[in-house]
């Protein structure tokens, strides 16, 4: 047994470590620690009393038999007794057991909080000092709810020893890191900013951690701190390096304490005081100076203090972002150290010139590294740091470079780590989305990305593509020439059979002039990798296949055959059988028109922020992504303007629950032939669509409404409606789905279909920050004769929204008469503890219940003579806010829900339009015509917008709200 | 910091030291996988890497690891010279200290550290005062067989 006890040794526990050490087996282990656990159960129960050595001894054994990683279940109360012992190492073992195997049994909570309160006054620094660290180490809320109003008190008295003071404030931070509510601020918190001060240099380091973290959260109260902590670094930074003593580390003056106040000055701005700031200027300036000085030791310690202090001047110099010449300065620095032979060196120095890379003043003297970091992408033998250089090249992206790097992370991609793979394949997409200049240069980066990678590019990443191609047609041609093209590979991974499906199905007819890609070829191609797909893939290139039937009537034949065999029609998966069958059934049935109908172009998606964006955030969590937030702003270029307030949270939400057969067509389980026709374009479809929306109109009917009595979870008032809730009303009036409302925590997306009277609305409450919302609920109320107009239903939501999730409510309405207002939305719930009360106008507008009505133009002026009668006209003249842009204005009255007619108004500049609105009392018919007077200046061109139907009040609310949106 | 470990070569968890309360079971998951990550690396690899959410900072010493979770805003390479000034105090209390030293003194061990750092910050830099406590102690206790 080797003797290596050292000052009050314990044989007995020598012997038993060394027993354990010489046992060969794990089975040999348990039973040696059985026989001693057998052993100190017997001495704690035994008669004789044990005496204070033997106590100590069996408590750690217990300890170390813990440490073992056994579980230990009893001798918490012998270690409790040694608490109580005034010989100090038994006293020493028993926190030290306390503290490694807390219990909550609430007995012995209250003995330990007895045994430190009697420490704590017993002025005998050593003990105090125990006291105080078990109080750390365990760190429980019972021990804040004990300590937590005496341990400041003894931080600041006169009389406290510098020692304990060190403790005690570094307790204090960990129950204020545990425990903030039970901390109170008061006349001690001033007296501990002046502890920078502190002529003990150990006192001030502990104080500043203390500091540090209530500064971060109470700026404005330790604010003095600022020409403290400048003054105190000042004096580290111009001493000699042996001035300071013991605080010189390998001939570095105080590294600890120089980098705790570095990172203590980024609580806060730049001092506003301008000698506070000169100085301050002048340390950062000496810091960056010493970095060229040759080093005064070779011993890597030297140097990595050093370093430490200089990396955290970088980062200060960076969280201000208001010095060119220091950021230049920095970068050079950060530069030199990108070539350096210390691999940590290059991994911090890739790591903190990320952020530089997002400072305006240093973006371009970070993008003149690009040789060296591409250089380290490939050459670095340490995964870590190649991770570190391709964040880099990330954050050091943009227009004038994003081809190269984008090139240099596909070939690394070739050769990554399996470990990176998924995150890299995410930022090339983003990257390329990005910066795409030419489209096709983005179709072909992603189809490369699934060539080299395929099996980590997610369902976002391919979704995306596909977005992007529809809404983009001049891209669309390319696009299906590639991925014809990119299909001919032998092997070729499945996500490229998903997306050369979905876009052969959508724009194979593009390319289906040239012989060599006939609609026959790309069929041939598409089936040729069917059976070798998985489910969801084979649904997808089903859903292709119909399509090719409209888009391809020559293909019909092939294409029913291969529907009929026995694979398809009989397939053991339901939702392949289904697709067959009523694929099959509806290629033979219905005509041409409906097939051309029901099969049509998808329509463009609506704007939203990438679902790949939200993927990544997600991945490297909410303080990765400072890089990503902003790009926000130049996002809006991709898929052309619009309200990139962005369905963000939507798009994130339904990715992360994607239907699982992806359901591209939206004809998931409602039938194709029973959702026939018109209304098949008014389905919600969508590349995220969920089963829910597709429903038919039997759907909405069956569905019986639910629950009628809302649930009001906080018992205030509901707050007035927004001052902008009319303005959030009037965007949603010709038009269903979109973001009603967001603020910086919650964010509201509506989608909504209406058929005849009934109308069914779908709220996504989505969370956008990362703390979760409590007691959340949501009320729907008619205010006034609202409430025999329109029958509302809603479901309760779960009160509970994570941060980062969505949830999603139904509403139920039914048009009982026509109406004016709007219900009102009342949102409430608890974030951070303070209530959140808001409410919203929900947009349901009359002409949400408008049947479209076809007629000829001797039928209109007919009837538009019918209602002649003055109260049944309503008439506005308003000058136009918007341009007078023909489509514009034609998407909009179709939004309407009117048919808008064409070749009746015999001035083709007018618009005539025709509708019934279905309530359940009656039907109002309703005529429109608008006259645009397109060829005044712009500035001056007005609207004449006059409306007639059956029902005066109709008549004007329909013209009051159609006003609001030329 | 969020923990300290101390494992040797072999996989054998020599200490460990917690600053946020963490549940026993994740404990053992976590020493479990970041061992592995960690014995996994090359010599020359640099002595950090993303793990979770947290910065791991590790170096070796003879046979034994010593390894650091810090936070995201945390210096990575104070954070190395904390773990220095540990061995330091170690070698300077044990007398070239050795694994041995550890695993049969390790209660002096977690003495040591709770005299370094509470709650996972630096209390004192200075090796004197760290020690000072600690040697106190020594002197008061008798020599005791048993």
């Amino acid at each position: 047994m080797p003797a290596v006890s050292k000052g009050d040794g314990m044989r007995g526990l020598a012997v038993f470590i060394s027993d354990i050490r010489n046992c060969k087996s794990k089975e040999a282990e348990i039973k040696r620690i059985n026989k001693e656990l057998a052993n100190i159960r017997s001495k704690f129960k035994g008669d004789k009393a044990l005496d204070g050595y033997s106590k100590k001894k069996y408590v750690c054994k217990l300890l170390f038999i813990f440490l073992l990683g056994h579980d230990i279940d009893f001798g918490h109360m012998e270690a409790v007794n040694l608490l109580s012992s005034n010989k100090y190492t038994e006293k020493q073992i028993g926190y030290l057991f306390i503290s490694v195997l807390v219990n909550s049994n609430s007995e012995l909570i209250r003995l330990i909080n007895n045994a430190i309160k009697n420490d704590l006054s017993s002025r005998n620094p050593t003990f105090m000092c125990l006291a105080l660290h078990c109080i750390a180490n365990v760190g429980s809320r019972e021990m804040a709810e004990a300590f937590a109003g005496e341990i400041p008190r003894i931080l600041v008295a006169g009389d406290t020893m510098d020692s304990v003071k060190q403790s005690a404030a570094l307790c204090l931070l960990r129950l204020y890191k545990a425990s903030p509510d039970l901390v109170l601020m008061g006349e001690w918190t001033s007296r501990v900013v002046h502890l920078l001060n502190d002529q003990h240099m150990g006192v001030v380091t502990a104080a500043i951690s203390l500091i540090t973290c209530l500064s971060s959260k109470n700026p404005d109260e330790f604010k003095t701190c600022v020409s403290l902590a400048v003054s105190r670094l000042s004096r580290i930074v111009s001493s000699a390096s042996t001035d300071l003593q013991d605080y010189t580390y390998y001939f570095v003056p105080a590294p600890w304490l120089s980098c705790k106040l570095l990172r203590l000055l980024q609580c806060y701005p730049p001092p506003e005081d301008g000698a506070v700031k000169g100085r301050l200027v002048e340390c950062l300036e000496t810091i960056l100076n010493k970095a060229q000085e040759p080093p005064k030791s070779k011993k890597v310690q030297h140097s990595n203090a050093k370093n430490a202090i200089l990396f955290e001047a970088i980062s200060l110099i960076i969280h201000y972002d208001s010095e060119p010449n220091l950021l230049v300065r920095a970068c050079n620095q950060l530069g030199q150290f990108l070539q350096h032979r210390e691999t940590n060196l290059r991994y911090l120095a890739l790591e903190s010139m990320c952020t530089l890379a997002s400072s305006e003043f240093s973006h371009e003297a970070v993008k003149t590294h690009i040789e060296t970091v591409i250089n380290a992408l490939k050459t670095e033998r340490d995964v870590s740091v190649r991770q570190r250089a391709a964040d880099l090249l990330y954050a050091m992206c943009d227009r004038s470079n994003a081809k190269q790097i984008v090139a240099e992370m596909l070939s690394y991609l070739e050769t990554a780590d399996y470990s990176i793979r998924e995150e890299m394949v995410l930022k090339v997409a983003i990257l390329a989305e990005k910066y795409a200049v030419d489209y096709s240069w983005y179709v072909d980066t992603i189809l490369n990305l699934i060539r080299i990678a395929g099996d980590y590019v997610s369902e976002e990443v391919w979704y995306r593509v596909i977005q992007i191609v529809i809404n983009r047609d001049d891209v669309q041609g390319y696009a299906a020439k590639t991925v014809f093209e990119a299909l001919q590979a032998p092997a070729c991974h499945e996500n490229m059979v998903k997306v050369g499906g979905y876009i052969l199905g959508e724009f194979g007819n593009l390319i289906a002039g040239d012989p060599r890609s006939s609609p026959l070829v790309q069929f041939n191609l598409l089936h040729s990798k069917f059976h070798l797909c998985s489910v969801p893939t084979r649904a997808l290139l089903l859903s292709a296949y119909i399509k090719f039937i409209n888009l391809f009537p020559e293909t019909k034949a092939t294409i029913q055959e291969v529907l009929r065999s026995d694979s398809q029609i009989r397939n053991s998966d339901v939702e392949l059988q289904q697709r067959a069958v009523e694929y099959l059934k509806l290629s033979s049935i219905a005509s041409t028109d409906v097939l051309a109908t029901v099969l049509e172009e998808m329509p463009p998606f609506p704007e939203r922020e990438s679902s790949i964006l939200a993927k990544l955030k997600k991945k490297k969590g909410p303080g990765a992504v400072s890089v990503e937030l902003e790009d926000g702003k130049e996002r809006g270029e991709l898929n052309g303007g619009g309200d990139r307030g962005g369905d963000a949270a939507i798009a994130a939400s339904n990715a992360s629950t994607p239907s699982p057969s992806a359901d591209l067509l939206g004809l998931r389980s409602a039938a194709p032939v029973s959702g026939v026709a018109p209304s098949a374009g008014s389905l919600l479809v969508d590349v995220f669509s969920e089963a829910g929306p597709a429903a038919s109109s039997a759907g909405v009917n069956d569905d019986g409404f639910l629950s009628s009595t809302p649930p009001s979870a906080a018992s205030e008032d509901p707050a007035p409606p927004l001052p902008e809730s009319d303005e959030l009303l009037n965007k949603f009036v010709c038009k269903n789905n979109g973001v009603l409302f967001e603020n910086q925590l919650l964010q509201i997306g509506i989608k909504s279909e209406y058929r005849q009277n009934l109308g069914r609305m779908y709220l996504f409450y989505g969370n956008k920050t990362s703390v979760q919302f409590v007691s959340f609920s949501t009320t729907v109320s008619c205010p006034g004769e609202l409430q025999s107009q329109l029958n509302v239903q809603t479901k309760t939501v779960e009160p509970l929204v994570e941060g980062g999730a969505q949830v999603q409510q139904v509403i139920n309405i039914e048009c009982l008469t026509d109406f004016i207002d709007a219900p009102l939305l009342n949102i409430k719930f608890r974030y951070g503890g303070a209530l959140q009360n808001i409410s919203l106008k929900l947009p349901v507008t009359i002409n949400k219940f408008f049947q479209p009505t076809e007629m000829a133009a001797a039928d209109f002026f007919q009837r538009w003579k019918q209602l002649s009668q003055p109260q049944q006209e309503a008439q506005k003249i308003f000058k136009a806010s918007h341009g007078m842009d023909t489509e514009v204005l034609k998407a909009k009255l179709l939004g309407l829900g009117t048919a808008l007619l064409e070749n009746v108004d015999p001035n083709p500049e007018n618009y005539v339009c025709a509708g019934v609105i279905q309530t359940k009392a009656q039907q109002v018919g309703c005529l429109l015509r608008l006259e645009p007077n397109a060829q005044a200046q712009p500035g001056e061109q007005m609207y004449r917008l006059t409306l007639r139907s059956s029902k005066d009040t109709v008549s004007q609310r329909v013209c009051d709200l159609l006003a609001e949106q030329f | 910091m969020r923990f300290m470990l101390l494992f040797s070569r072999q996989g054998k968890l020599r200490l460990q030291k917690w600053y946020t309360a963490t549940a026993e079971r994740d404990k053992k998951k976590m020493v479990r996988e970041l061992m592995q990550v960690v014995l996994a690396r090359k010599p020359k690899m640099s002595s950090f890497l993303e793990w979770r959410d947290l910065k791991i900072v590790y170096k070796r010493y003879a046979s034994l690891y010593f390894c650091c979770a810090v936070e995201e805003q945390d210096n990575e390479l104070i954070t190395l010279e904390v773990i220095h000034r540990f061995v330091e105090l170690l070698d300077k209390y044990f007398g070239s200290v050795c694994e041995l030293d550890i695993i049969f003194n390790f209660e002096k061990a977690y003495f040591i550290l709770d005299e370094f750092l509470i709650g996972g910050e630096i209390q004192d830099t200075s090796k004197k005062s760290v020690l000072k406590a600690i040697e106190q102690a020594d002197l008061l206790s008798p020599y005791h067989t048993c």
